[in-house]
């Protein structure tokens, strides 16, 4: 078997050095199993034949015209970014408990957490969560540990698996509808789950009338190159997959979380800090790891270990690429394909935009059943947008949806509408 | 200062800045915006092309130490070697290509490659209630013991609150435990380095109160838990949940099933045992496996068979689930990776995965456990052995001089000061992708350094690593005066 080095002589020497005459005889302490119902080994080639017979029997975004959003974002990702990913280097390095040896990704680490809090205007950003619900669901828990209360409000249109996942986190008696002194924080989604974007000013005085913290989620992260950074919220966090790394039927993406220095010891996950080494060296740590289940066991701020490094890496690649004026320019780049698709659709008997404002994704509402019109879309090859409640459907654009794919859809409503 | 293949690397806000990006893109119209907010005008991030950012990012590359440069013998987290095919096949426009939310009848192949999946971890565990969604291996103890609560829960047990749980636990069981609302009741094995009958059954009590116990198994002393089965046996008849922590699985898989030990549930560490790669601190994916008894509480979506092809199960296929736990499917890039290398090894060979990682370890402890202080030396052990600084702490070098010695040699070290039940521990895992060449080496540079160290060498030990670019590192330092981010 390719992958394992021992040979035969390798062995006899090794179960001699052991003191023992069988592998089996190190074993001896477990209950053997006596077979298992699996195949033997294959090379390269024939596991590669399965996997792309696997693989082909999947509609990809690629194959038509594509309208899907909803949290996971079809963007254009630069070739740079797989290639920096691929080095052995980052991808098998393990997280950097050694320093010495790991100062590359720990500068990588440094610089995501420079590019996460610059974007979202926050003081302190960590090195990842696993996606945005997660991160979403830690946020609401130390929202909870902060102000010592125990109930969350949703204060709009939060991304409903999210709404799902914060629900098992902290338990669903645990959410209300009522923002008043007893609650911890409110959540607000921008743009929201049907694409509208939110202002927080006055949402965010009125959390401090009640005491109450204001966590903001991002699910589009692209967004912010256009919408204003969320500088009231108290905690920024949500999922930046946009930048950098593909939908993978829904992942492994990039959770982030970020938020106002004076909570920095309560936050969940790792932190890299600048430091010197020995020779008065500029060089990077993880730190405040007393936060941490590692050292803190049963009182750490969350049991995060392992998280989204490779991930981050892909997010810092790409947003080095974009830099200031590439994300202002992206941004600009899928509100306009959005406002294009947007007017189109506008022009279809029979359907009506419901958002008075968005961003790369919108409501639209159809004579009929979006169930029904998906099926009918996917029939012409087209993978429309998100059906929503009874006639409505969550339709999406970004730089990657051409003219040809607008036209496409336009064609193929029509006849759905008529 | 640069010199040959070592270079200084700055920031990138700290480069000279270019003008424009590092991407092209079409021109805009410049239309009226429809996002109803004013555009944002400055962000913070720099400017720079891609010829620039090519080589910061490879500069940067060449600081880490990485599986594919050489030995890594990081107790309980097992890097092995990292096909390039997992890599080449996740790839595959038709996996990653594809969103989570397209309709079930446009991603059959996905969803039979998750079903294969569940079905292959099953058939190795011997638990066959599979789910895929936890995103890493802490956050498979929390769907597992979110699925013991919920079975309680639903059983009419809620008032059992304890969860029983070794000293020698990884930091995470604890600290997964207090996230459920359990509260923690320690298992003493100090002494013994195991779970006996014995101090099991002081932990439990009669067990009216006892949710469950989490377990690694083999332990994170390297050692497996011979009377473990016996402790389930008692722990179910009291009416507990035994979870096994799966970080350990690389000793077991294809030779035992976690069932026949009374395993109750358990999550795999895809990115550990099935090679799928750590990434400098993930991705990660741990699925959970459970017995038939909690089938029914698992976190949505399984992945299930029907007459109409494959199908993601929804809360209302199933209401007693304890929910979700994770947006969407889980790490499903982590899943064509894990699912390539177990078809390229097959049954046959994961056998012999788990035959020469315990090999291995066992060879290593049976050369080092002369120089150096094994607490458990005259046992067996798994796929990690356990050393100590105990001989050379008298001579003033430490497990961590003994690290950072390692890294001057090109080596990385071994897990250190964990399992806290063993002072100044070395926990040593060399995995089954290292040849006995490699293994040879680590032992000839284990013996030098002890050897240096009887030699009254410490005040040289104490000045390593010497040659990384980066030398030991004030990490007092960077958690007195926190800086978490560049000074623009």
């Amino acid at each position: 078997m390719r992958y394992l080095p021992l040979t035969e002589q390798d062995r006899t020497e090794m179960l001699e050095s052991v003191g023992v005459k069988t592998t089996d005889d190190l074993f001896k302490a477990l209950p053997l199993a006596k077979g298992y119902d699996l195949p033997d080994h294959q090379g390269e080639m024939e596991v590669e034949r399965f996997m792309t017979a696997l693989a082909a029997k999947n509609q990809t975004a690629s194959d038509s015209p594509f309208f899907l959003g909803a949290g996971v974002y079809r963007h254009h990702i630069p070739s740079t970014v797989d290639y920096i990913i691929q080095r052995s280097e980052f991808l098998t390095s393990y997280t950097p408990y050694q320093p010495e040896m790991a100062q590359g990704t720990l500068q990588v680490i440094f610089e995501f957490q420079t590019f996460m809090t610059n974007l979202t205007g926050m003081d302190v950003a960590n090195a990842s969560m696993y996606d945005g619900a997660t991160s979403c669901a830690e946020a609401a828990l130390i929202a909870m540990r902060l102000t010592g209360r125990e109930k969350i409000v949703i204060g709009n249109a939060l991304h409903p698996q999210y709404r799902e996942v914060l629900e098992s986190y902290i338990g669903k008696d645990h959410i209300s509808d009522v923002e008043d002194e007893t609650i911890a924080a409110v959540i607000i989604q921008s743009p929201d789950f049907f694409g509208t974007p939110h202002a927080y000013a006055q949402l965010k005085n009125k959390c401090d009338a009640i005491g109450a913290k204001l966590i903001v989620v991002i699910t589009e992260i692209v967004s912010l190159g256009l919408l204003p950074a969320p500088t009231e919220a108290d905690i920024v966090c949500g999922e930046a997959q946009s930048i950098g790394i593909p939908m993978s039927y829904g992942g492994p993406h990039l959770g982030f979380f970020a938020c106002k220095q004076e909570y920095l010891r309560q936050m969940p996950g790792r932190l890299c800090g600048e430091t010197v080494d020995a020779d008065g060296k500029r060089g990077f740590v993880l730190t405040l790891s007393t936060r941490e289940q590692h050292i803190r066991r049963e009182k750490a701020t969350s049991n995060i270990c392992t998280n989204q490094g490779l991930c981050a890496l892909a997010f810092t690649v790409h947003a080095a690429l974009l830099g200031e004026e590439g994300l202002k320019h992206l941004a600009h780049l899928n509100h306009e394909r959005a406002c294009t698709l947007a007017e189109a659709l506008s022009k279809i008997n029979g359907i009506k935009i419901i958002n008075d404002s968005f961003f790369n994704e919108f409501v639209i509402e159809l004579p009929i059943d979006s169930k029904v019109v998906q099926k009918k879309l996917l029939n012409k090859k087209i993978i429309g947008g998100l059906p929503l409640d009874g006639n409505r459907m969550l339709v999406t654009a970004t730089e990657m949806t051409t003219d040809q794919d607008i036209t496409d859809l336009v064609s193929a409503l029509t006849g759905v509408c008529s | 200062m640069d010199y040959a293949l070592n270079y200084e690397e700055p920031l990138l806000w700290e480069h000279r800045a270019a003008d424009g990006c590092g991407v092209d893109f079409e021109p805009l119209k410049n239309a009226p915006l429809k996002t109803g907010q004013p555009a944002r005008q400055t962000i913070g991030w720099p400017k720079l092309k891609e010829p620039q950012i090519v080589k910061h990012f490879v500069r940067l590359s060449t600081k880490n130490f990485s599986i594919d440069h050489g030995f890594f013998p990081l107790g309980s987290c097992t890097m092995k070697h990292n096909p390039r095919l997992n890599e080449k096949i996740a790839r595959l426009n038709g996996f990653a290509n594809i969103h989570p939310m397209q309709p079930e009848e446009t991603v059959q192949g996905a969803l039979e490659l998750m079903f294969d999946l569940q079905n292959w971890l099953g058939e190795l565990t011997g638990l066959r209630g599979v789910c895929l969604t936890p995103s890493a291996g802490a956050h498979g103890e929390l769907a597992g013991l979110m699925t013991i609560r919920r079975a309680h829960e639903l059983n009419g047990q809620s008032h059992r609150k304890i969860i029983l749980c070794p000293d020698s636990a990884h930091g995470t069981n604890p600290a997964t435990a207090a996230m459920c609302g359990y509260e923690l009741r320690v298992i003493s094995t100090k002494e013994t380095g195991c779970v006996t009958v014995e101090n099991f059954k002081a932990a439990l009590g009669d067990g009216k109160d006892v949710a469950g116990m989490m377990v690694t198994n083999p332990n994170t002393c390297g050692l497996f838990e011979a009377e473990i089965a016996e402790c389930a046996k008692l722990l179910h008849e009291a009416g507990g949940y035994f979870y096994c922590d799966g970080a350990n699985f690389n000793a077991l898989v294809g030779k035992a099933r976690p069932a026949d030990f009374g395993v109750d549930v358990m999550h795999i560490n895809l990115h550990k045992t099935f090679s799928t790669p750590h990434g400098g601190g993930g991705p990660g994916s741990g699925p959970i496996c459970v017995a038939d008894s909690l089938k029914d509480y698992l976190p949505v979506p399984c992945v299930v068979k029907t007459d109409q092809g494959y199908k993601l199960e929804t809360i209302e296929d199933r209401p007693s689930s304890f929910g979700r736990l994770k947006g969407f499917q889980g790490q499903f890039g982590m899943f064509v990776r894990a699912l390539t290398y177990m078809m390229s090894h097959g049954g046959d060979g994961l056998r012999q995965v788990a035959e020469d990682a315990v090999l291995s370890a066992n060879y290593i402890l049976s050369k080092l456990k002369g120089d150096f202080y094994a607490p458990f030396g005259d046992r067996t052990c798994m796929h990690e052995c356990l050393l100590t600084d105990k001989i050379q702490k008298e001579q003033g070098v430490t497990t961590l001089d003994i690290a950072k010695t390692l890294i001057e040699n090109g080596i990385h070290p071994m897990t250190v000061y964990f399992p806290l039940v063993v002072q100044g521990a070395m926990l040593i895992e060399p995995t089954e992708t290292e040849s006995k060449e490699a293994i040879d080496h680590f032992i000839f540079v284990m013996n030098h350094i002890a050897k240096d160290t009887s030699d009254g060498k410490a005040n040289e030990i104490h000045q390593n690593p010497l040659s990384t670019p980066r030398r030991r590192l004030d990490e007092v330092r960077a958690a007195r005066q926190p800086v978490l981010k560049a000074t623009i």
